[in-house]
C-alpha cells in the first residue's frame, strides 16, 4: 500500500476547498453551466441522463480496507447504496446531488481518496496491472512509477487544458494485464541486455470511433528519463494536437497524421532539451516514494497446504479455486479475484454491503489491501493459501464467489443508455441477458477463456474493439442495433476485432452470440484452443457462414 | 483590466497598434506577430519598448533571437479550454530565458490564475471584475506543488527529501 503523507493530504484538502468554492459559484449563478462544466469535469463530475455522476480515482487500482469502507459509506449516504467499478480502475457514483458533492468529497478526502483528474482534458488516473507487486512474472512494482507519475501530473500547470483526455497505463510483467497498447501512452517496463530497467514507450493507442493500436516510439527509455520523456510527449501534443474537432483531438490522431516516426522526432527534439533538467529522476526521490509502498509481512508458508487439498473435495470450491485464484510471487500465498459479474447483474456494480463485506475479508485475509482491475472485478492480492476455503465460504455467502473470471460471462460493459447521456443503446441489459444464457459455469469452463466487451456507443468505453467478442450498440432509425466483432484482444498482442456482418437488433444479440460460441465449438481443433486462437487460425469467414446459416 | 502578479490593477503601458496604422516613435507598442516579423530589426531600432502578440498556433522559437530586446510577449487564450499558450509560456521562460513581461490575454478566468503564474505569466488581462477581486485567494489556494514549472517553486518530491535530510541531521546531533 502507498500511504499518502501530509503533502498529499494537504493537496487533496486544498482541492476539495477549491471545488467547494466552484460549486458555490455555480449555485449562486456566478458561473454559467458552460464555465462550470470544464471545472467540474476536472474533478470527476459528469452530468448524466438523470443526475450528476461522480467518478472517484483509485490510483493504479490499489485501495485499503478503510478506503473501501469509506466508499461504502459514500454509496449509502450520498448515493443509492451502490457504486460501479470502471475499466480504468475507478469507481463511479451515479446519483450524487450537486450541492452535496463537496461534502462527499470531503469525506472521501478523510480516507485519502479524491476525484482529481478522473475526467476532463487532463492526464487521467494512471492505471496498471491489478496484480502489481504480487505477480510472479513482473520485474519490478510498476506502481512506484505510477505514483510518481500521478503526483507529477496532478494539477500540472501546463497540461490542465490538453486538446483531449489523456490516459497512461504501465505494465511491468511479461503478460500485459493493463492494456497498455490501447492507451494514449503505454509504458512497458523491462530490462535491457545490460540489466538496466527502462521503458518501452508506446504512443497513440486508443479505442473510440477511430481505434488504433499504439505505436512503439522508444524501445528502451532509461527509467531516470521517464518523466522528462512523458513531459516531452505531452508538450508536443498540447501544442500540435488538433483542437478543431473533438473527435480528432486525441493524440492517436496526431500520431497517425504526422506518422509515428515524425512524431517520435518531435518528441525527441523536445526531450533532448529537458531531459537533464529537474525532471531527471533522482534515485533518492525514487527510493523515497518506493519506501512509502508497504508490503505485508508474509509468513513462511508452504505451497499447496493440506487445508487446500481437503477442501478441493467440494466441487464448487474446486471450481472457484481453479477459476478465480492465481499464483502469487510469495510461496504459500495466492491472488484472489472477486467477480463483480454475478448472473443477471450489471457488470462492475457492488453494493455498499458488499463493499463493507470485502473490507472485512481484506482485513482478515489480505493484509487490508484490495485492488480494482480493468475488467471491473476486485482482487484480494495477498491471501494465504490455507485461508482460501474459509475466504471462499465468506465470499460465497456475500454473493461474491461467481467462478467466471476470464470466462464468457465475465463481461466488460459501459453504463450505456441506462445512465450515460452519450450512449445510443443499452449495454447493461445486453450483458445481463448474456450472463443468463451462459449461467452454467460448467459449460462456461468448457468454453474456456472468452472475453466479451460491450459498448453502448462509438465512444467505446466498453472496449468492444478489443473484446474476443465485441458488441457495439448503434442506433438505426430510432432502434437499438448491435455490431458484432470477433478476434480483438487488449494484451501484449493487442488487435482490433473484425466485423462479423450487419448489425443485429437488440432482441437478437444474445442468440447471435450463442451462434458464435456454437461455431467456435465446431471449429476449434482441441478443447484447449481458446476462442481467440480459433478465430486467428480460421479467420472470420467460417464464423460468418455458420452464424448466417443459423438465422 | 490588467492585473500584475500581486493582483494589483495596473495601467497598460503599451498601446495596441493595428497592422495598417503608423508606429508611434516614442510610445511603447503592442503589435501583431505578422507585423513584427515583417521587419523585426527596424521595429526594434525604435527608442520605445516593443511588445508582440503571439498567436497560440505558432512556434515561439521564431521569437528566440529577438527576446532580449522585446519588452512584452502577449500570449492568447482564444478559449478557456485552449491550453496551448501554457506550453509557449514555459518554453519562453525556461528554455529561452525571456525576462520581459509575459501577458495572458483572451479568455482569462480566475480558475486559471495559478496555472498561468506557474507557467511564467506575470500580467493577466482579466475578463471579469469579480475574478480580479478573487486573485489573491485563487493564487494562494494551494501550498503543495508536485511538479517543477517556470515559477521555480520547490516540488513536494524535493521538500520530502529536504525534510528527511534535516530530520536525520537532527537525529545525528541528538545521538552525538
Amino acid at each position: 500500500m502507498y500511504r499518502y503523507d501530509d503533502f498529499d493530504r494537504t493537496l487533496i484538502a486544498e482541492r476539495v476547498a477549491e471545488f467547494r468554492d466552484q460549486v458555490a459559484r455555480r449555485l449562486s449563478g456566478e458561473l454559467t453551466e458552460e464555465e462550470f462544466k470544464l471545472l467540474r469535469l476536472m474533478n470527476g463530475v459528469y452530468l448524466q441522463l438523470h443526475a450528476y455522476m461522480l467518478r472517484v480515482a483509485l490510483p493504479y487500482g490499489t485501495l485499503s480496507s478503510d478506503q473501501m469502507r469509506k466508499l461504502a459509506h459514500v454509496a449509502r449516504r450520498y448515493d443509492r447504496g451502490y457504486g460501479h467499478f470502471t475499466t480504468r480502475q475507478n469507481i463511479q457514483f451515479n446519483w450524487i446531488k450537486l450541492h452535496e458533492l463537496p461534502d462527499a468529497l470531503a469525506e472521501l478526502a478523510e480516507a485519502g481518496i479524491h476525484a482529481m483528474q478522473t475526467s476532463g482534458n487532463v492526464v487521467r488516473n494512471i492505471t496498471t496491472d491489478q496484480w502489481a507487486g504480487v505477480a510472479p512474472d513482473e520485474i519490478e512494482d510498476p506502481r512506484i512509477y505510477a505514483e510518481i507519475l500521478r503526483q507529477h501530473s496532478t494539477l500540472h500547470p501546463e497540461f490542465s487544458f490538453l486538446p483531449r483526455k489523456f490516459k497512461i497505463a504501465i505494465t511491468a510483467a511479461a503478460h500485459d494485464r493493463a492494456a497498455v497498447k490501447v492507451h494514449d501512452i503505454g509504458l512497458r517496463l523491462h530490462r535491457n541486455a545490460a540489466g538496466e530497467t527502462g521503458f518501452e514507450v508506446i504512443v497513440g493507442g486508443g479505442l473510440g470511433r477511430t481505434p488504433f493500436i499504439g505505436k512503439s516510439i522508444k524501445p528502451f527509455l532509461p527509467a531516470r528519463d521517464f518523466l522528462s520523456y512523458i513531459e516531452a510527449i505531452l508538450r508536443v501534443y498540447n501544442q500540435y494536437g488538433r483542437r478543431d474537432n473533438i473527435y480528432k483531438a486525441r493524440i492517436k490522431i496526431l500520431v497517425h497524421e504526422l506518422g509515428a516516426e515524425k512524431f517520435a522526432q518531435e518528441v525527441e527534439a523536445e526531450w533532448v532539451a529537458i531531459r537533464d533538467g529537474q525532471l531527471a529522476l533522482d534515485q533518492a526521490v525514487f527510493a523515497d516514494i518506493a519506501a512509502r509502498f508497504s508490503y505485508p509481512n508474509y509468513l513462511t508458508l508452504p505451497d499447496n497446504p493440506p487445508e487446500l487439498a481437503a477442501a478441493r473435495k467440494n466441487k464448487r470450491f474446486g471450481a472457484w479455486l481453479g477459476n478465480s485464484v492465481a499464483n502469487h510471487k510469495v510461496p504459500g500465498y495466492a491472488i484472489v479475484t472477486i467477480s463483480l459479474k454475478p448472473v443477471g447483474a450489471p457488470p462492475g456494480d457492488a453494493t455498499a454491503d458488499q463493499m463493507d463485506a470485502i473490507a472485512v475479508l481484506a482485513d482478515r485475509y489480505s493484509f487490508g489491501e484490495i485492488r480494482v482491475g480493468h475488467e471491473q472485478n476486485l482482487v484480494l492480492p495477498h491471501v494465504a493459501q490455507r485461508d482460501l476455503p474459509e475466504l471462499w465460504r465468506a465470499l460465497d455467502a456475500a454473493g461474491l464467489a461467481t467462478p467466471n473470471i476470464g470466462l464468457v460471462s465475465d463481461i466488460i460493459a459501459c453504463p450505456g443508455l441506462d445512465y450515460c447521456s452519450l450512449a445510443n443503446t443499452r449495454s447493461i441489459p445486453v450483458a445481463q441477458e448474456l450472463t443468463r444464457r451462459f449461467s452454467d459455469h460448467e459449460q462456461a469452463r468448457e468454453l474456456g477463456r472468452l472475453h466479451i466487451n460491450i459498448s453502448g456507443c462509438i465512444n467505446a468505453c466498453g472496449h468492444h474493439h478489443v473484446g474476443h467478442i465485441g458488441i457495439l450498440g448503434v442506433e438505426k432509425n430510432g432502434e437499438e442495433f448491435y455490431q458484432i466483432t470477433l478476434g480483438g484482444q487488449a494484451d501484449e498482442n493487442a488487435a482490433l476485432g473484425t466485423l462479423l456482418g450487419p448489425a443485429v437488433p437488440y432482441a437478437q444479440v444474445a442468440d447471435t452470440v450463442e451462434d458464435v460460441v456454437k461455431a467456435y465449438l465446431e471449429l476449434r481443433e482441441r478443447p484447449d484452443e481458446i476462442f481467440l486462437d480459433t478465430v486467428k487460425r480460421v479467420g472470420i469467414e467460417p464464423f460468418k457462414e455458420r452464424v448466417h446459416a443459423a438465422e | 483590466m490588467l492585473l500584475n502578479k500581486t493582483g494589483k490593477i495596473v495601467e497598460d503601458a503599451f498601446v495596441r497598434v493595428a497592422d495598417d496604422a503608423a508606429l508611434p516613435e516614442s510610445a511603447a507598442v503592442l503589435i501583431s506577430a505578422a507585423r513584427f516579423l515583417a521587419d523585426p530589426e527596424a521595429i526594434l531600432r525604435r527608442e520605445a519598448p516593443t511588445g508582440v502578440v503571439w498567436p497560440n498556433n505558432r512556434n515561439v522559437e521564431a521569437l528566440a533571437s529577438y527576446l532580449d530586446r522585446l519588452a512584452l510577449v502577449a500570449l492568447d487564450f482564444p478559449k478557456f479550454r485552449d491550453g496551448r499558450a501554457y506550453s509557449q509560456a514555459r518554453i519562453l521562460r525556461e528554455r529561452f530565458r525571456f525576462r520581459g513581461e509575459l501577458r495572458a490575454t483572451g479568455d482569462v478566468l480566475r480558475d486559471q490564475f495559478l496555472f498561468l503564474m506557474r507557467s511564467g505569466f506575470d500580467v493577466f488581462e482579466v475578463k471579469k471584475e469579480i475574478d480580479a477581486l478573487a486573485f489573491a485567494e485563487a493564487v494562494s489556494r494551494y501550498s503543495v506543488f508536485y511538479q517543477p514549472a517556470a515559477d521555480g517553486r520547490q516540488t513536494a518530491f524535493r521538500q520530502r527529501l529536504i525534510r528527511a535530510t534535516e530530520g536525520s541531521r537532527l537525529l545525528a546531533r541528538a545521538a552525538g
